[in-house]
């Protein structure tokens, strides 16, 4: 059972619903503690993710560049990596506790932290050779080069497999043609993983991923997305004009591009699940000690039965999915994948950190109605978990169709 | 001066600066059940200055040593002081028992003296008792000058001599000393760093001691008797002055003036 203690803190810092102290994922990861990854990344995020950068980068929609050194410097962009390339291998469990830390002090930055370290490093450490790791994972690990992972397309989102992105087999290589859309760090990435059709008629069995570096000729950011929300989180439409791409970049098996894919779409979801779960706390960091100083009738408004009842879920809710995706997590680093539970981690999460977003604003009243505080921030960012990754639509069809798999 | 720089740290794992402390129920002390402990703030700032003129003095500085008188709770106080850049570190263990600072200066004294430490920079106070005595102790057990509330600290590695600057009622002051010494730290000397993860997992392999009281013959019983502990009580409302005059009248009401 997972217990809490809630801590009553300064009004100088929000307060911190504590985090039940959890037992390490098992023996494959007995070195690393969580509890420690996580002390040490709220430590990072009290002295480089302060609350006001938080709600800067949401005003000015740009991400703070010079954090990805600082991440890199901290140890904190290869926590799935290998060593060898300076990563920590410490698991999926531990990715999460840090992305979860990340997203509580800002939605956005945790969101293009996990673009880097989750769709981009991740897949490389999944599916490179060791030629292509030693080229380029140890840069983004390092912080000193920026990641992306370019899937979506403007008419091929949900349907991502119809993609009309193609890469023409050429002398040496490929040339890739076409556009993507939604592409988190897109911007300003200097590494991406690309999927494009090698094999336009073999529809989903034609997709092959690919490197490709910011400086190939042809390749450009056609334009930054001002979005609702995730404003900090630079997301971009990109377009590749005959950008050749030498055969030494082909990422993974030809063709199998959609393997690649979908296995990464199962961790992908995992791990993104913990932005959510940040973000519920941060509401509640917020509303909590908000509620306990705001009198009305002579009394605090936490002392109101409906205010307390609305608390009791808020912390529900974020209870429960942090538990859910706690246990999908030690799972996979137990190596079973389950695409139920890791669909499911992100599809509850996503859509119960949007409610609890919600909660916040409405027990904060008019306060929490303003810009200058965090909860209308963080309902903006949360509602994008409920659409990047999989819309919530599709986790349940896959969810559906898996039992269906099960029962045939 | 030829010899190196062995510098030791003394640190202490208190209720963390962000929790409000509440007295329990017995009256004798603070609530610990379920609270929140780190390494106290002033202490903090002694691993940085310790770190940085390491840092900053390249091959002066021979070891740093990080030293905690505590339960064995208290290694992870240690631990995350090697993270940050310590040597080594030793854990003198107390169980539960509370030390005063007397005890824990007479310990750290009789350790300085086993590890050979030429200079000792700790907090000049722990937040959960600001004594501020433990520093001024140990310089007076060891015989050794001490400056304490240090704000800034300057050291000539090959004279042995120490300038530091310090805070005081009226502003800071300048002092110099030399070699061994104490130092006691105050918040404006600098501002701690965060250990990276990569740090974090080197620290484990980093040496950590434990040592009994009785290995460094020192008895931990308390001179002091805690009568009462109870919270201060509730500030009364201010008054509002309108002018220099009503305010110069009203504090010569209440003989301030």
């Amino acid at each position: 059972m997972l217990r809490t203690n809630f801590l009553r803190t300064s009004t100088r810092t929000a307060t911190r619903v504590a985090a039940p102290r959890l037992a390490t994922s098992q023996v494959r990861f007995a070195h690393i503690d969580a509890e420690e990854l996580r002390d040490a990344t709220v430590a990072f995020c009290q002295a480089e993710i302060p609350r006001e950068l938080a709600f800067e980068v949401d005003r000015t929609n740009t991400f703070p560049h010079d954090l990805w050194k600082k991440f890199g410097e901290a140890g904190l962009l290869g926590i799935t990596a290998p060593e060898k390339y300076g990563g920590l291998d410490a698991g999926y469990l531990a990715h999460c506790v840090v992305l979860e830390e990340i997203s509580r002090a800002s939605g956005s930055i945790g969101l293009s932290y996990a673009a880097h370290s989750q769709l981009c490093v991740n897949q490389l450490t999944l599916h490179a050779n060791e030629k292509q790791k030693e080229k380029y994972l140890a840069p983004l690990v390092s912080g000193d080069k920026v990641g992306a992972l370019a899937m979506s397309e403007a008419g091929a989102g949900s349907d991502v497999v119809s993609m009309r992105t193609r890469a023409d087999k050429v002398d040496g290589g490929y040339l890739l043609n076409g556009t993507k859309m939604w592409i988190t760090n897109g911007p300003t990435a200097d590494t991406l993983v690309v999927y494009a059709k090698t094999d336009p008629a073999a529809g989903k069995s034609g997709i092959t991923a690919f490197i490709v570096e910011k400086g190939f000729k042809g390749f450009k950011v056609e334009r930054k997305l001002d979005k609702f929300g995730m404003r900090g989180s630079d997301t971009g439409e990109l377009v590749f004009e005959d950008v050749f791409i030498p055969e030494e970049n082909v990422l993974g098996p030809l063709n199998k591009g959609v393997y690649v894919l979908m296995k990464g779409l199962d961790l992908e979801r995992l791990v993104l699940s913990a932005g959510p779960i940040g973000l519920m706390r941060a509401a509640l960091d917020e509303t909590l000690p908000y509620v306990h100083t705001r009198q009305q009738f002579g009394k605090p408004i936490a002392h109101q039965q409906l205010v307390q009842g609305r608390l009791a879920d808020m912390y529900t809710k974020f209870a429960a999915s942090r538990a859910f995706v706690y246990n999908t997590a030690k799972d996979c680093d137990n190596g079973k994948v389950d695409t139920k539970d890791c669909a499911g981690a992100i599809l509850y999460a996503a859509e119960r950190a949007t409610e609890v977003a919600l909660d916040a604003i409405q027990l904060m009243g008019g306060m929490g109605y303003m810009n200058e505080t965090s909860p209308g921030r963080i309902l903006r960012d949360a509602k994008l978990y409920e659409i990047g990754a999989g819309t919530s639509e599709i986790r349940r069809m896959v969810i559906g169709r898996a039992f269906n798999k099960e029962y045939k | 001066m030829s010899s190196k720089l062995r510098i030791m740290v003394p640190v202490k794992r208190a209720i963390d600066f962000a929790v409000k402390p509440r007295v329990n129920s017995a009256k004798t002390g603070v609530e610990t059940a379920g609270v929140k402990f780190s390494i106290n703030p002033f202490d903090d700032i002694a691993v940085e200055e310790a770190v940085k003129i390491k840092e900053a003095k390249k091959g002066a500085v021979e070891s740093i040593h990080v030293v905690s008188a505590g339960s064995s709770k208290a290694q992870e106080v240690l631990r995350q002081s090697l993270a940050k850049g310590c040597d080594t570190s030793t854990l003198i263990d107390v169980g539960d028992a509370s030390v005063e600072p007397l005890t824990v200066a007479k310990m750290l004294a009789k350790l300085a003296e086993e590890d050979k430490s030429n200079l000792i920079i700790l907090g000049k106070q722990a937040i959960d008792d600001d004594s501020n005595h433990t520093g001024q102790m140990l310089a007076g057990l060891l015989n050794w000058p001490q400056v304490t509330a240090a704000s800034k600290v300057d050291i000539n590695e090959s004279t042995g001599e120490v300038t530091v600057e310090h805070e005081v009622d009226g502003g800071f002051e300048t002092v110099s000393a030399s070699l061994p010494m104490i130092i006691t730290t105050d918040l404006r000397l600098n501002t701690p760093r965060y250990a990276t993860l990569p740090n974090i997992m080197k620290a484990k392999k980093k040496p950590l001691k434990t040592v009994k009281p009785a290995d460094l013959g020192v008895d931990i019983a308390g001179r002091l008797e805690t009568v009462s502990v109870s919270e201060p009580p509730p500030r009364p409302a201010g008054i509002k002055v309108n002018s220099v005059d009503e305010l110069i009248a009203k504090l010569k009401e209440r003989g301030a003036l």
